[in-house]
């Protein structure tokens, strides 16, 4: 029996091109448009211009799917495929432009972790609240009280505010108490994306307790390895539309082949629109992954080619490229560069490999600096192209983040030395 | 087994038992917020007590010793201003934080599903509470003063039903069109300042009352409120004004009905401009 069913929803936005945000309006604007529209006929011109600024944006487009009671969902999808916007409308968070979801059992949403938490009270305080605002009864949360503080591990700052816990401590009682609901549908949204690796974990560990119960579960995450491992069907959405459904592998498999390949190249056809300046402009950059048999997206595992071609538009000079590979918060991983070039005007082109089995599993952004003259950087460009480079794991029983800049195997052996009977 | 159907304009079915389910929350968001008000203040709860006190001092002050405004007959001016100091109190931050209160609490209507009239609700449970600590300080005054009420008192529950119903409608609407028009921001400190010289507060309605414009005056909501509570507390010596209880009653009554519907067709989109 279907425990959800979703028919033909549509979720529109309007985007206002004339402000920067599409956040609140004042009521100068609302009555500046009405007076100005009565007084002047001109202005209705105006107007219509003004008017044909703001555009529709469908988040989501005719989206229908079941779900069947017991069921583990993953929804997949690139940023702005409509998957927060799905969990929205199904969570009642806000309503949706047009079709109809009938629901059949008690939801919770936990579209973040530790939602209204107040800074001022204490973590038993905000235990009851939280609990609370979850939709949990007075009676299920004093039932509860003990499993979710040991669960969280904050016995000892039970009585103090939380202001004054750090992030881990938040998030650890934040998760706890909704891993304790009990409701017949739970929605959740990318929580596994904070707290340390630890923690991720215990929660993963969680979460299977969580689907034995014959729960239904709906999970957005772009952890797919969380998804596989957790969810028996998913959905892949793109663009606001639903894409597929199905089984989860042979779904993750298709997102795979018809998202991940596209943004890895990027090229300029001519000069006028390359980015640079007047001496150097960027023609092409170019990630080429070296997949291994039936692979068809990068992982850990994957050895990448990394291509850049630029034009010298300088008589002649002394050039190289320096690449810095950064994580998704900033940090440099490593920086490489070439070595120099005496190069005439013309392309230039420079490539390097990285090899397997060195890269941790994370979204990148490349930045490339051109040098003249060993020391004087003539051309920077701090987003270049950004990959992101799957989690592969074999003979490993948990699905955490692995902890690490880099992840390379390096030999590391173990061995029985002897045997001593003690 | 309870089934929930989401369309778009649709008036939940179950808004009012939701709303009903959903009332332990009710009273958590009001404890949450009288907790966190005296978090980290010396004087606590006394702050209750505090402004009301001072709000009135200030008031015996410049209206009746400076301005020399005349008091209700046989009645201490401290006497007739207090009950009605406190019932401004009241109504004042309890508009005031119900019309923000949709806008300040963002991260609960941005996260989690729940019936929105419960976060303006809370707001005014709040300000009641309030009300409730500093209206002990009457007591002390009365007693103070050998003043006594007479039965009329009996009615004041009526009037302060009255009060909490004023301040929720109002707030109410202002709170829906908070989330879109951040202008009501500004608006609402200064209704309350401009409200504060339109109401009977340092005053009698029998200095006013032989005015040509006295009918219009009655017309404001509050002056129904703030009149009839003096009536109750001042045994006998403030008399009972039909020509403001009748508009104020029509108007609180008119009002929360037009404000709950309102608000009930704008909440399911609060999330898509707040």
């Amino acid at each position: 029996m279907a425990i959800i069913k979703v028919e033909n929803i549509s979720k529109k936005y309007i985007i206002d091109h004339q402000k920067k945000t599409k956040g609140p309006v004042g009521i100068r604007d609302v009555l500046s448009h009405y007076t100005k529209s009565l007084f002047n006929g001109a202005y209705r011109q105006e107007m219509a211009e003004v008017s044909n600024e703001k555009e529709e944006f469908w988040a989501l487009r005719d989206v229908s799917f079941e779900i069947e009671a017991g069921d583990r969902v993953g929804i997949v999808g690139s940023n702005g495929a409509g998957k927060s916007t799905m969990l929205k409308v199904l969570s009642r968070i806000t309503e949706p432009t047009s079709g109809r979801v009938s629901i059949g059992g008690r939801v919770a949403s936990l579209l973040e972790v530790g939602t209204g938490f107040h800074p001022e009270l204490t973590g038993r305080e905000n235990i009851f609240l939280n609990g609370a605002i979850l939709g949990m009864k007075r009676e299920e949360i004093r039932r509860h009280f003990d499993a979710i503080v040991d669960f969280s591990g904050t016995e000892k700052f039970l009585d103090t505010p939380v202001k004054r816990y750090s992030s881990g401590m938040y998030v650890r009682l934040g998760f706890a108490i909704a891993a304790h609901l009990e409701p017949e549908i739970m929605i959740i949204d990318e929580v596994l994306a904070v707290g340390d690796a630890d923690f991720q974990r215990k929660c993963l560990g969680k979460m299977p307790d969580v689907s034995d119960s014959g729960r239904t579960i709906l999970f957005v995450s772009h952890n797919l390895t969380a998804v596989q491992s957790l969810c028996n069907k998913s959905v892949f959405m793109q663009k606001g539309r639903m894409m597929e459904m199905g089984e989860t592998s042979h779904v993750i498999a298709s997102y795979m082949s018809k998202v991940r390949r596209t943004s890895l190249v990027q090229e300029w056809e001519s000069v006028a629109i390359a980015p640079g300046n007047d001496q150097v402009r960027l023609k092409l950059v170019e990630v080429v992954p070296a997949y291994l048999g039936k692979q068809s997206r990068i992982d850990t595992r994957t050895p990448i080619t990394i291509r850049f071609e630029f034009w010298n538009l300088m008589k002649q000079a002394d050039l190289n490229l320096s690449l810095h590979f950064n994580s998704v918060t900033g940090e440099t991983v490593f920086n490489i560069a070439t070595p120099i070039l005496s190069s005439r005007q013309g392309i230039v082109r420079a490539e390097t490999q990285i090899p397997g089995n060195f890269l941790n599993d994370g979204v990148y952004t490349l930045s490339i600096m051109i040098v003249k003259d060993m020391t004087a950087p003539i051309l920077v460009i701090p987003e270049t192209v950004t990959l992101e480079i799957e989690d592969f794991r074999e003979n490993v029983a948990w699905y955490g983040k692995w902890p690490g800049a880099v992840r390379p195997r390096l030999p590391f052996t173990i061995e029985q030395v002897e045997e001593v009977p003690v | 087994m309870q089934e929930t159907v989401i369309e778009a304009n649709r008036s939940e079915r179950h808004y009012w038992t939701d709303l009903w389910k959903f009332r332990e929350l009710l009273w958590i968001l009001a404890l949450r917020d009288v907790t966190v008000r005296y978090k980290q203040t010396v004087l606590g709860v006394a702050w209750s007590f505090v402004r009301p006190t001072l709000t009135t001092v200030i008031f015996v002050f410049t209206f009746s010793k400076v301005a020399k405004v005349p008091p209700e007959p046989n009645t201490p001016y401290a006497v007739m201003v207090l009950p009605a100091v406190l019932i401004w109190m009241f109504f004042s931050t309890s508009l005031s934080t119900v019309s923000s209160s949709i806008v300040s609490n963002t991260n609960l209507v941005a996260k989690v599903y729940f019936p929105r009239l419960i976060i303006p609700l809370s707001s005014v449970i709040v300000g009641l509470i309030d009300f409730l600590i500093g209206a002990t300080l009457l007591i002390p005054l009365f007693l103070w003063y050998g003043f006594t009420p007479g039965w009329q008192v009996i009615f004041a529950p009526a009037f302060l039903l009255l009060a909490f119903l004023a301040a929720f409608s109002f707030g109410l609407i202002f709170a829906a069109l908070n989330v879109k028009y951040r202008d009501v921001s500004q608006l609402v400190p200064f209704l309350i300042q401009f409200g504060f010289y339109a109401c009977p507060i340092a005053y009698s309605v029998r200095l006013i009352e032989n005015e040509w414009w006295y009918p219009i005056y009655n017309l404001n909501p509050l002056v129904g409120i703030l009149d009839g509570f003096r009536w109750c507390l001042l045994a006998g010596n403030s008399p009972f004004r039909m020509d403001s209880f009748i508009p104020s009653v029509v108007i609180i009554f008119a009002t929360t009905l037009v404000a709950i519907l309102f608000f009930r067709k704008r909440e399911n989109s609060f999330v898509d401009y707040i």
